[in-house]
């Protein structure tokens, strides 16, 4: 794209602004329709048994007693998906329903449809499953070592150093330059090692589903995703379906913050319905939803990095250890890139391994791997300002990557925001408030990459003027909004001439998941591209109206205009006027744009957070926290603002009290809310955001994703905050009540 | 086993339905009546999805059994706007953008609706412990508490 | 002839160099010439690459101009939640 397809310079009228968001209304009155709200005639009740061994192979599944229950229609368990495919099962089938050994507390091993869920439940229970129980491993530390039990054999990978075991499926190197000579300028060195526990999206919607599959392979399916063209992909593999004779259909989705951008249930609901003849609903308990869906990665990390007096960083050092359940991932290697993104390094090295272990396969939450890697690496950049005695904020100016900064992960930055956004910080008013006593001061830099993808859009003219745009990306956080605000600002129009619909995978090209905070970036431009393919077919036949040629006309304020003097004299002819003789014209006008979106552009966020600290307790307050973030250009402030204080809370929620908890017996101790505590209303002060623009070439009206970046800083943020506080370095997260309290005392203790 | 006759009045509308003795009120609204604005998060009472009031009083109706709804009076998020009319925390919501997936929505809505009732002039740290049984994990509440608040003075006049 | 960086780990399967060089002109052509020269690149390359053309990371637009003067960086494939 030429710069000059650019206009993030000129005034916009309706981008920048805050219309009401066009799915507003049926979700305020309940309307809206999420996974489980549908209802179909002569529809049955999914229920899935579930392993209660971390680790067992599967001798036999009796399902005979179950399928004489009055009421059940179907059982269902590994041996119904081999018919469908002569490959090896994908690792995607395989977490959906357990084959040869159930790998995680939780793993499916057999599903039933009924009447009714009461029955289906009931039918659960007389299904037999002989298990040979195996030893496990739910600790990634212990997972690596060379006598651990094995969890899923085969994995690794061509570029695993050797001295581990088979868990250890990939390993990543990054960096660049000297770092023994780094380390030995340094005036004062901080190693240590960190752990962080690993933290469920938490969406309060449970995965659910509703599949109608017939004798002939086709089939439709009703499901809550972040991507329903990727559950197409998936679901189509798995049931040895071609693409065309699947149509899904995404429901509203209740959130997913990368939790849903796989699939879970949806094959069962599938099988169930082609076995049993009739529709089938399945819908999680959250039971479930914590025991086998992605939670993210736990991991343990070290990092060293050295600082000279006057606060030069003069190497930078990680080893990234990640455990991302039963299946392989690439998380680590997304961490590894990301640790010290936010520096200016002449020596820097990360290190980073996969490990397999008996828990669920994590699944992508907001920026995956680079929460964990980015807080063990601010939270010892802060202990080298706090012992040298150097203004954190001004230490990460001084440090800052910017434009010609070789980067941690390799190449050379372009224009950056990092020190805009640092500098934003340090101006404002909450950076030198006071604090009392028990408070502290947390500050952290955060990085992610974001991307496009691919991506198509369709913008019809209506003919009444007014714009229809389908486009293929389920709305999680108000999209529809700022995707109906951009064909509008291109069109010249009203926000209130445009709706923006969802469409199935039928009705438009394949889309790229939600992910990647890529929506407003990716489905954006493709709608200005399509929005100017539309302009394009209203100029020619403003042109074959006026008689004059095409090029002689040109768009301005919504209306088709003579483009100078020597084009003759019309008045300029509306869109309105326009799409009313599109038939006479040439027939209905439309534009669409599809493409592979490149171009996204890095993401900078820094966060300052300021915490209390109940010494009888060890309990934690946020009671002030802002967070800066470049947005290259706000479409509709409110839901940028959204995001950037969601995914701080998630963040806070990291660092304070979430975490999977494993007993000795390798199952979830906490798989509710109750237990797993994720932030409530209560426990926050309002969360300020600050929105910087400073506008990404890769995109018409300079737009960066804002979506994932606003989870990274808030884990060293509070840890900082925390730290500083109590006067205690901690490098555990979360920094639950017992874990602060416990070191307080020993602190008090040992003087 | 047989089921349970139950008469109700559900957003003024007098409704009967039969029940098995151990379904959930939750269950009967979505699965029998199929007023599924009332969502279900978790099914144990943590996270106030399912938020309705029941003669009045605030509840989450996954804990309450279809049973025990004999002869009250309940009201779900349907009975919320009258007609095209928004109820003012409506309204708010959407001026404030304080919904993002919207999940969540409906629950907290009667939540506010509920506390409003109680205490037309709530302080930020009472809407904020009010509304603590009622999770949202998109927003980081901050709007949602601006909204309430915005409403709660406009209903004051 | 364009020149790519190689990240840390990865450079086992470049004879441990960190640079190399291979006749390019667009993405497409930078991973077929680097299979070919380097053949121990090709599992991750199979697995997924992405390159950074100037400091802008393409995910696999296989036709991304590339030019001699370009700065090339290969790094593993981006996901993203």
């Amino acid at each position: 794209m030429s710069p000059l397809d650019n206009t993030y310079e000129k005034q916009f009228k309706v981008i920048g602004t805050r219309p009401p968001r066009p799915d507003g209304i049926e979700k305020v009155t309940g309307k809206a329709q999420y996974g489980a709200d549908l209802y179909v005639p002569d529809m049955l009740y999914a229920k899935i048994l579930r392993s209660p061994h971390p680790h067992a192979k599967i001798i036999s599944i009796d399902t005979s007693e179950a399928e004489k229950l009055d009421g059940v229609k179907a059982v269902i368990t590994s041996k119904d998906f081999s018919k469908f495919s002569e490959n090896k099962p994908s690792d995607t089938l395989v977490n959906c329903i357990a084959h040869e050994k159930a790998l995680y507390d939780g793993h499916c091993v057999a599903a039933v449809a009924a009447l009714s869920n009461t029955i289906a439940k009931s039918a659960l229970k007389l299904i037999n499953v002989e298990y040979e129980i195996l030893p496990h491993v739910t600790d990634v530390d212990e997972a690596m070592k060379t006598d651990s039990p094995i969890v899923n054999k085969g994995y690794v990978l061509e570029n695993v150093p050797k001295g581990f075991s088979e868990n250890v499926t990939s390993y990543y190197e990054f960096g660049h330059g000297d770092l023994d000579n780094g380390f030995n300028n340094a005036d004062l060195i901080v190693e240590r090692t960190f752990k962080t526990e690993a933290a469920h999206q938490g969406y309060i919607e449970p995965h659910a589903c509703l599949a109608s599959m017939t004798p002939d392979g086709k089939a439709d399916l009703w499901c809550c995703t972040q991507g329903h063209y990727n559950v197409r992909a998936l679901c189509a593999d798995i049931m040895g379906m071609e693409s065309s004779q699947l149509r899904v259909t995404p429901s509203e989705i209740g959130g997913g913050f990368g939790g849903k951008t796989t699939i879970f249930i949806e094959p069962i609901a599938l099988a169930l319905s082609l076995k049993s003849g009739k529709p089938v609903k399945l819908v999680m308990t959250r039971d479930e939803v914590f025991k086998a869906t992605g939670p993210t990665v736990s991991s343990s990390m070290d990092v060293k990095i050295g600082m000279t007096k006057d606060g030069i960083i003069t190497a930078g050092e990680a080893h990234l250890r990640y455990q991302g359940g039963a299946f392989p991932n690439g998380t680590v290697e997304m961490g590894a890139q990301s640790a010290f993104a936010a520096y200016d390094l002449k020596a820097v090295r990360t290190k980073g391994w996969n490990v397999l272990t008996n828990r669920p396969k994590q699944a992508a939450y907001r920026a995956p791997g680079a929460p964990q890697a980015i807080y063990a690496v601010e939270s010892v950049v802060d202990e080298l300002c706090q012992k040298l005695n150097l203004d954190p904020l001004e230490i990460r100016i001084k440090n800052a990557a910017k434009k010609g900064t070789k980067s941690s992960y390799g190449p050379t930055f372009d224009d950056i925001g990092l020190i805009a956004t640092l500098e934003a910080a340090q101006k404002h008013p909450h950076y030198l408030a006071p604090l009392a006593e028990n408070q502290g001061r947390g500050l952290s830099c955060g990085f992610w990459f974001n991307f496009g993808g691919d991506t198509c859009v369709t913008l019809n003219v209506n003919f009444d003027g007014t714009i229809g745009v389908t486009e293929g990306n389920p709305d999680i956080g108000g999209s529809r909004a700022s995707i109906s605000q951009m064909a509008a600002e291109e069109l010249g129009i009203s926000y209130d001439k445009v709706r923006t619909i969802i469409a199935d995978t039928n009705s438009l090209g394949h889309n790229e998941v939600t992910d990647g905070s890529r929506v407003t970036f990716a489905v954006g431009l493709a709608t200005i591209k399509a929005a100017r393919a539309a302009i394009k077919e209203m100029c020619k036949r403003a042109s074959l109206i006026w008689g004059i040629d095409e090029d002689a006309v040109r768009w301005e304020n919504g209306s088709a205009i003579p483009a100078g003097p020597n084009a003759g004299q019309f008045d300029p002819m509306s869109i309105e006027e326009i799409a009313a003789l599109s038939s006479q014209t040439g027939g209905p006008i439309a534009g669409h744009h599809e493409v592979n979106a490149e171009g996204a552009g890095v993401s900078f966020g820094v966060h300052l957070a300021d915490v209390e600290v109940d010494k009888e307790t060890g309990s934690t307050k946020v009671i002030r926290y802002t967070v800066f973030q470049d947005a290259g250009k706000a479409i509709h402030p409110s839901y940028v603002e959204g995001q950037m204080q969601g995914g701080a809370v998630q963040g806070i929620g990291w660092a304070l009290n979430e975490e999977y908890i494993y007993g000795k017996d390798g199952r979830l101790q906490n798989a509710g809310f109750l237990d797993y505590r994720i932030p409530v209303a209560s426990d926050l002060p309002m969360i300020e955001p600050v929105i910087l623009e400073i506008p990404n070439p890769g995109h018409p009206y300079g737009v960066r994703g804002v979506g994932e970046t606003s989870i990274v800083p808030p884990l060293a943020a509070i840890n900082n905050a925390v730290s500083r506080a109590t006067n205690i370095r901690f490098s555990e997260l979360p920094l639950s009540p017992p874990k602060v309290l416990s070191s307080l005392k020993k602190e008090l203790k040992d003087g | 086993m047989s089921q349970v006759h139950i008469k109700t009045k559900i957003n003024g509308d007098n409704i009967e339905f039969l029940c098995d003795p151990e379904e959930t009120l939750l269950d009967i609204l979505r699965d029998k009546l199929h007023l599924t604005g009332t969502k279900e998060g978790c099914g144990t009472g943590d996270c106030g999805a399912c938020s309705i009031t029941l003669d009045g009083k605030l509840v989450c109706s996954c804990l309450v059994l279809g049973a025990e709804a004999d002869n009250s009076e309940i009201s779900t998020i349907e009975g919320m706007s009258n007609g095209e009319k928004l109820h003012p925390l409506q309204q708010k919501f959407l001026d404030h953008a304080a919904l993002q997936c919207g999940v969540c929505t409906p629950g907290i809505l009667v939540a506010a609706k509920s506390l409003l009732e109680k205490n037309p002039d709530p302080t930020e740290s009472e809407v904020r412990y009010w509304l603590a049984g009622n999770l949202c994990r998109c927003t980081g509440y901050d709007k949602i508490i601006k909204a309430v608040l915005d409403a709660a003075k406009e209903m004051r006049g | 002839m364009v020149k790519v960086r190689i990240w840390g780990s990865l450079q086992k399967a470049t004879d441990n160099k960190e640079f190399v060089e291979v006749e390019a002109q667009n993405f497409k052509q930078l991973l077929d010439n680097l299979s070919l020269k380097y053949p121990k690149l090709k599992p991750q390359i199979t697995r997924g690459v992405s390159v950074a053309i100037d400091g802008m990371i393409y995910r696999n637009s296989w036709f991304t101009p590339i030019k001699p003067e370009n700065e090339v960086v290969l790094m593993p494939y981006m996901v993203g939640g």
